[in-house]
């Protein structure tokens, strides 16, 4: 277990570049490639990395938490869920990092408002008009290319006043199985349509044996194909979704971790000898609920897990203040409290990647947002 | 240019000042349908609605009745063009050259008229009466096609009238003798097919069913009909008995949107002013209605029976997430919901919508919603 007395330690010792700001700006055009992957709907970072040496986990957790058996043993008091066994073999090379219990300034529960916050970078929903990446882009030297959204437009998080873009996959979206599962409840009271919806989902479970998701594998190395190129963009922004898992959670997390880890493990080989100069941020706009609900899933939450992915993360760790699962340590008695801000850990890995003080990026990026220190040494020089 | 077509009409659906107006456009065009998916209609689906249907529905039902049926995309569509009299003189010279085929009737557009345009099935004429009316009819056709011979006698594509092709004679119809000659002796046919009471009924039922649910009140239904035979096809006439009746306003849904409704408006709703960008033929026929080919004369179905179906529903979820990807970054589902819906939306709907996990997802919802599914 790494206490809060542990964490302050650790940040210590490898914070330097936090008093020491060697460059303001880069001077050059950088080689280092930075993406942001956002998961939509509060994937549920306790489930991702669980606090399996926690007695109170798997009190809370119920059946949801059987996985625990099986996941992989990142340290002493965490393990990383089965499904991700590249993100494992990137956890052993030293190029994996989950930093826990954190959040944005946002403590309600809307998914919206939620991402909003997430995107903006700011202390209230709606409360800034641009994105926290195109801050930092603003930060940069002029690119051959404009930081890229994997999306069929410009997602919040990179609008502004720097260029940006935006590339759709060429396959059209979908309709998950979890978008399907709420048109059902849609149409629950609808005398017409609840018989109509009922019957298509009926034909629908026959013909298709795959869960029709995203393609994330395909994603991550479309995502890579662009930032592999010389002239290429060096900033990215991947979107994902389906992480709102109110019911069946065990299934429906394998299954998207599954495809998230494929998404990881393909931007990491499409990268190729630019692996190395990656960081590789994912978040989301909240956690989900400490304990099990009624329905094999668990509730809109607080704090989350954010991972770090990529050659030039310095891994093989798992960054926490730790605030632990009993009921008095809980976030309003129900979520996992937030002892980590986003904010801080966003200022000091784009710092770190791009060389700007951190303490710069935490000022013109999030205009000094939750006020904590940015955390450091998470990234190699 | 069939697409280019489609999406003239999506762009002036979306942002017409007149979207009554537009409605009646869309209703009257379903009314004559002509349909894409024979090939020679295809290059007249878009011209046929701005030139025989948009200029006349403020009109007298009999100009945009003969607008219509004079128009080459219905005369090609219904075969009239190459329809020949048998006692025609253009039949006569084939027999006496003993041309190995000699030309002959075709009575697919004096049908549809009865049964399709203006009495409907069922209302009383005979066989006979198609046959007879088919007759009157011949020597209607187009300038430029169906008959090289007299390739030179009107503008290619235009409206012509042969005396060659013509059967000669007086005709009767429905009891009523037709001694007029030539072209006139059709028209006046249309005439009194546009006073016949089975007219007006057909036309009242149809208009109350597009406006006023799928089983329309019989009181409705009479009150168009008598102010259709009262002011003799007169249409702003009957549109303003549907405003001014208490049926049309009914404060429930009273429609299972079209797939061509839906689709607008959810373009509509996200605010999109054109279509540019979003394949609508294809989206349109993955939905279920291409435009302009409803495939027969009857044109589609104005009915809840005929579109809410299982995997129409799945379609217009698959249509929906497209949309809300491409404007979720301009919407707030929950904002867009108060300002779409009359009411309040449903619990289910509420909840849905607030629920969502994203806001493409929220936008997709509400698209799908069953208030949104309805008018």
């Amino acid at each position: 277990m790494i206490t809060r007395r542990r964490f302050l330690a650790l940040a210590a010792s490898s914070g330097g570049a936090l008093f020491l700001p060697k460059v303001t700006f880069a001077a050059a055009e950088t080689d280092r490639r930075f993406v942001f992957v956002i998961q939509r709907g509060a994937a549920d970072g306790l489930h991702v990395v669980a606090p399996y040496a926690e007695p109170e986990y798997a009190k809370l957790r119920g059946p949801i938490a059987s996985e625990i058996s099986q996941a992989t043993k990142l340290d002493g008091s965490f393990a990383l869920h089965p499904a991700l066994v590249e993100t494992a073999k990137m956890y052993k090379a030293g190029e994996a990092l989950f930093v826990h219990a954190v959040a944005t300034a946002y403590r309600d529960r809307s998914h919206f408002d939620g991402q909003n916050v997430l995107e903006t970078g700011g202390r209230a929903p709606y409360e800034l008009k641009d994105g926290w990446m195109n801050r930092l882009t603003a930060l940069l030297p002029k690119q051959k290319a404009a930081p890229i959204a994997l999306a069929p437009t410009v997602p919040m998080a990179l609008r502004g006043l720097a260029e940006t873009t935006s590339y759709a996959p060429s396959a059209q979206p979908e309709p998950n199985a979890d978008l399907l599962a709420r048109v059902g409840l849609l149409y629950q009271r609808d005398p017409l349509l609840h018989p109509l919806w009922s019957a298509a989902m009926e034909t629908r479970s026959m013909a298709t044996k795959n869960e029709r998701g995203q393609d994330l594998a395909a994603l991550g190395k479309l995502a890579a194909s662009f930032l592999a190129r010389a002239n290429g963009p060096r900033i990215a922004m991947i979107e994902t979704g389906g992480w709102d898992t109110h019911t069946h959670q065990t299934a429906r997390l394998a299954l998207l971790l599954k495809g998230f880890d494929a998404m990881l493990a393909a931007l990491r080989d499409g990268l190729g000898q630019f692996w190395a100069k990656t960081t590789v941020l994912v978040a989301t706009e909240f956690g989900r609920t400490a304990a099990e609900n009624g329905s094999g899933g668990t509730d809109h939450g607080t704090a989350s897990l954010v991972m770090l992915i990529g050659g030039a993360v310095k891994g093989g760790r798992v960054i926490a203040d730790w605030p632990g699962l009993s009921q008095s340590a809980l976030y309003e008695n129900r979520d996992l409290k937030p002892t980590m801000a986003l904010d801080a850990v966003i200022a000091g890995v784009a710092g770190e990647t791009f060389s700007i003080a951190p303490d710069l990026v935490m000022r013109a990026v999030f205009k000094d947002g939750s006020g904590a220190r940015p955390v450091t040494g998470l990234i190699r020089s | 240019m069939y697409r280019t077509a489609v999406n003239a009409r999506i762009a002036h659906a979306l942002t017409t000042d007149t979207p009554f107006a537009e409605r009646l456009v869309h209703f009257w065009a379903n009314h004559f349908a002509i349909s894409a998916d024979k090939v020679t209609t295809v290059p007249f689906a878009g011209s046929f609605e701005n030139e025989a249907i948009r200029p006349h529905i403020m009109g007298n039902f009999y100009d945009l009745l003969l607008a219509v049926e004079r128009h080459p995309g219905m005369l090609i569509y219904l075969d009239q063009a190459s329809s020949i009299g048998p006692q025609s003189a253009m039949a006569q010279r084939a027999r006496s050259r003993n041309a190995p085929r000699v030309p002959g009737m075709n009575e697919n557009l004096a049908r549809e008229i009865m049964e399709l345009h203006t009495l409907g099935v069922r209302s009383g004429y005979t066989q006979s009466d198609v046959t007879e009316f088919a007759r009157a009819l011949t020597g209607w056709s187009i300038g430029g096609v169906a008959a090289p011979a007299l390739a030179q006698d009107g503008p290619p594509g235009a409206f012509v009238f042969r005396p060659a092709m013509h059967e000669p004679g007086e005709r009767i119809i429905m009891g009523r003798r037709y001694g007029q000659m030539g072209e006139e002796q059709a028209r006046a046919v249309l005439r009194d097919l546009v006073k016949a009471p089975a007219t007006a009924n057909h036309i009242a039922t149809k208009l109350a069913r597009h406006f006023a649910g799928d089983d329309p009140l019989a009181a409705l239904v009479e009150r168009l009909s008598a102010a259709f035979r009262d002011s003799q096809g007169d249409l702003p006439t009957l549109y303003r008995v549907l405003i001014d009746s208490p049926e049309p306003w009914a404060p429930r849904f009273l429609k299972f949107k079209t797939p061509w409704e839906w689709a607008i408006s959810a373009l509509r709703g996200i605010g999109l002013k054109s279509a540019d960008r979003i394949p609508t033929v294809q989206m349109l026929s993955q939905l279920g209605q291409p435009v302009w080919e409803p495939g027969s004369p009857a044109g589609w179905a104005d009915m809840a029976a005929s579109w809410a179906a299982p995997d129409a529903l799945v379609r217009r979820v698959e249509v929906a997430t497209r949309l809300a990807t491409v404007a979720a970054d301009r919407h707030d589902p929950r904002e867009l919901a108060t300002k779409l819906f009359a009411g309040p939306p449903s619990p289910n709907t509420h909840a849905a919508i607030d629920g969502a996990d994203s806001r493409a997802i929220g936008l997709a919802l509400l698209l799908v919603s069953p208030e949104f599914q309805r008018r």
